[in-house]
């Protein structure tokens, strides 16, 4: 990493503000992680190809934006209208972010079973911030410059505790809406999930924007699974093609706990989804899934990472691309089994289909194994189009692009099967098959 | 309804069909014999329209110069082959497949469109034709099928899309007898006075269930010879190796179809 200059104005001033806000708490260390961030970041620079982890997407894009740290305040076009065509409302609680700001009239937090706090973390800052110590207060530059800068910036986002067995049946809904008319925007949500031990919840995270907004989210969401815990997490990424969007999904799973995650990469300019889970229970069970679809000149990098340190924990992951235009896909996918991780039962597969020959993606499953008695698999597959299937359907007579259509949401529609949620999995399926133009297909009638 | 002129096609620069002439008229059946790389395979895939094939000559269906369609509007044109190694789709549903393909072909012909229930009622007759039942069509198109549900499911496509002119190749390749009989059968309840069929065939087997109403030889990218349906035992009893090529038996040939 070069040093570099940190591409935000008003760095310092953000800083001191954000200090300011927070009087009559003691938030020395939280002045002091932040300030420690930034400090890193001058230091140690953004990542570049020369880093491992960033070899495939290139960030001269974002790096080159003079971005604004977002302030508090509604958006001037945002309506509820606008954000309900963005994320389809489940029912249930919904906390709606503009700009990286809870906005609460269009936010509705009702209906939950006591046992569950759900609320922001701005909300969290100003009554009891020593609570989100072990998430703001860590070591500067723990994973990297991104994640540090939203340590740096991190001003508001969900918060959500479930305490001992607590159940929500209905989906938590996050969304994060931009609008940021002309103003090249930086929004840091940061969000903090804490499942505690036998609790259970489904978290649905959206993010979107209006089109030709330049800006970029810069989200980082940590969640914390106790004892036999179990979260799904979806999350839809659809924001406009003018937006950069770089995210860190930060997982910890204690015993006998659960994670899903499943991820549906639609928009960006640049969108980089990093999932880290770190599997320090016996018998933790993880499964991460998701699809990218970047065409035109879009830049769809999915960067994971699961560390296997307990015994017997399970992990499955299962990527899918669809490549068009001068898309290009990354599927940068690890897996570390340390030493003593015995009966490590891990997979990894990602399977791409290129649908014209300027297509690119970038595939790299890796496994790194420190111990003997372990179960691990992994594959990668690239290919094209099937011109023998492109025939058999024309021979009956589909036109070419609703052959094509077929065939790609077919490819796909394993992974729209695994949405188990109902209302979600439907408006996914229309908003993919949407984008390959061949209307709705389901392979039962 | 069909008529094929000189019609020579070449993939890579080499030749394989080196001036076919045919001729078939609405409601006849017609069967293609011939060996291993005469040529007849060829034949059907430039009758569909697949791509890669310089193809000269001419094929004229219903008055319209086929050759200029694209395969699915031949197909909208009643044009339909039964493939001889059906494709397998995962992920598309075998009965959303066929509605599909329906719906499309009669929106190109300005029909309307079947709804699902409508469609389940159609498909649960058809199904009885090639003694298939419901599970077939709750799996994706063909994948896992076995040679013989490989080839039922095409008949059935058949069944369900009504073409005026079928092209079947090698729809007995990879049968058992019991499931020859079964795809035979689907076959003939679908003969018609207006479906013209091209049955492409490497045994005589095949047409002691389907009795063609002309019987064509193929060598070496020609039709060779042209007769009735005795002409089929004859090959059974002498073989293809007894029969000379074209040019030395053209009066023959011409005189028969």
């Amino acid at each position: 990493m070069t040093p570099v200059k940190v591409p935000v104005r008003a760095a310092g001033g953000v800083l001191s503000e954000l200090a300011s806000k927070h009087d009559g708490h003691d938030l020395g260390w939280l002045a002091e992680a932040r300030l420690n961030a930034l400090e890193w970041v001058g230091k140690n620079g953004f990542p570049s190809r020369k880093d491992e982890d960033w070899k495939y997407t290139a960030l001269d894009g974002i790096l080159a934006v003079p971005f604004v740290a977002a302030a508090a305040g509604p958006g001037p076009r945002v309506t509820l209208d606008l954000i309900n065509k963005a994320a389809i409302d489940l029912g249930g609680p919904r906390l709606v972010f503009v700009n990286g700001h809870f906005s609460p009239e269009f936010s509705r937090v009702t209906g939950l079973p006591s046992g569950v706090v759900v609320t922001t973390l701005a909300a969290v800052l100003a009554a009891s911030p020593d609570r989100l110590k072990p998430f703001l207060g860590h070591t500067p530059g723990e994973h990297h410059a991104f994640a540090a800068f939203n340590d740096v910036f991190a001003e508001d986002g969900a918060f959500i505790h479930l305490t001992n067995d607590t159940v929500v049946d209905e989906p938590i809904q996050l969304v994060f809406f931009s609008d940021t008319e002309g103003v090249p925007l930086m929004t840091s949500p940061r969000s903090v999930i804490i499942a505690d031990s036998g609790s259970r919840a489904t978290i649905v995270e959206t993010y979107a924007g209006l089109p030709e907004d330049v800006y970029l989210t810069n989200v980082v969401t940590e969640v914390v699974l106790a004892e036999n815990a179990r979260i799904d997490h979806y999350k839809v990424q659809n924001e406009p093609v003018t937006a950069f969007h770089l995210a860190l999904l930060d997982v910890r799973q204690a015993r006998g706990s659960r994670f899903n995650s499943r991820s549906v990469m639609l928009g960006s300019s640049v969108a980089r989804h990093e999932i880290r889970v770190l599997l320090e229970g016996v018998e933790a069970e993880v499964s991460l899934d998701g699809i990218y679809l970047p065409q035109g000149e879009q830049v769809h990098d999915n960067t994971i990472f699961v560390d296997h340190v307990a015994t017997n924990c399970t992990s499955h992951q299962l990527y899918k691309g669809v490549l068009d235009d001068r898309g290009h896909g990354v599927f940068n996918g690890q897996i570390m089994v340390r030493h003593g991780a015995d009966g490590s039962d891990a997979n990894q597969k990602n399977k791409n289909l290129l649908l014209n020959d300027r297509a690119q993606v970038d595939t790299r499953p890796r496994l790194e194994i420190y111990t003997d008695d372990v179960k691990c698999t992994h594959g990668a597959a690239v290919g094209q189009m099937d011109d023998e299937a492109l025939l058999y359907l024309r021979t009956r007579g589909l036109p070419l692009e609703s052959a094509r259509g077929l065939l790609v949401y077919a490819f796909v529609q394993e992974m729209v099967d695994r949405i188990e949620l109902e209302p979600l999995r439907a408006s996914l399926a229309a908003l993919v098959s949407t984008r390959f133009g061949s209307g709705t297909h389901r392979a039962q009638p | 309804m069909l008529k094929i002129k000189e019609l020579h096609a070449s993939i890579d620069s080499k030749e394989i069909l080196r001036g076919v002439n045919l001729d078939l008229k609405p409601g006849e059946v017609h069967a293609i014999m011939g060996p291993n790389g005469s040529g007849k395979s060829t034949l059907a895939s430039v009758l569909i329209g697949r791509d890669g094939y310089d193809v000269s000559g001419s094929v004229t269906y219903e008055g319209q110069d086929l050759l200029a369609l694209s395969p699915e509007e031949r197909a909208a044109a009643g044009v339909f082959l039964a493939f001889q190694h059906p494709v397998e789709i995962p992920g598309v549903g075998n009965m959303y497949f066929m509605r599909t393909a329906l719906n499309s072909l009669r929106r190109q012909r300005g029909q309307e469109e079947l709804d699902a229930v409508d469609f389940l009622d159609l498909a649960q007759e058809r199904m009885k034709l090639v003694e298939m039942d419901q599970t077939f069509m709750s799996r994706s198109v063909n994948e896992g099928f076995s040679g013989g549900e490989k080839k039922r499911n095409e008949i059935l496509q058949m069944a369900i899309l009504e073409p005026k002119l079928a092209i079947l190749d090698e729809t007995d390749s990879g049968l058992d007898i019991d499931a020859l009989r079964v795809v035979a059968s689907g076959v003939n309840a679908l003969r018609s006075e207006g479906r013209t069929m091209l049955v492409i065939t490497h045994h005589q087997r095949l047409l002691d269930y389907i009795v063609p109403d002309f019987v064509h030889v193929m060598a070496a990218g020609q039709i060779v010879h042209s007769g009735d349906k005795d002409l089929a035992l004859e090959l059974e009893a002498n073989g293809y190796a007894g029969l000379t090529p074209r040019d030395e038996r053209s009066a023959q040939v011409g005189a028969s179809v």
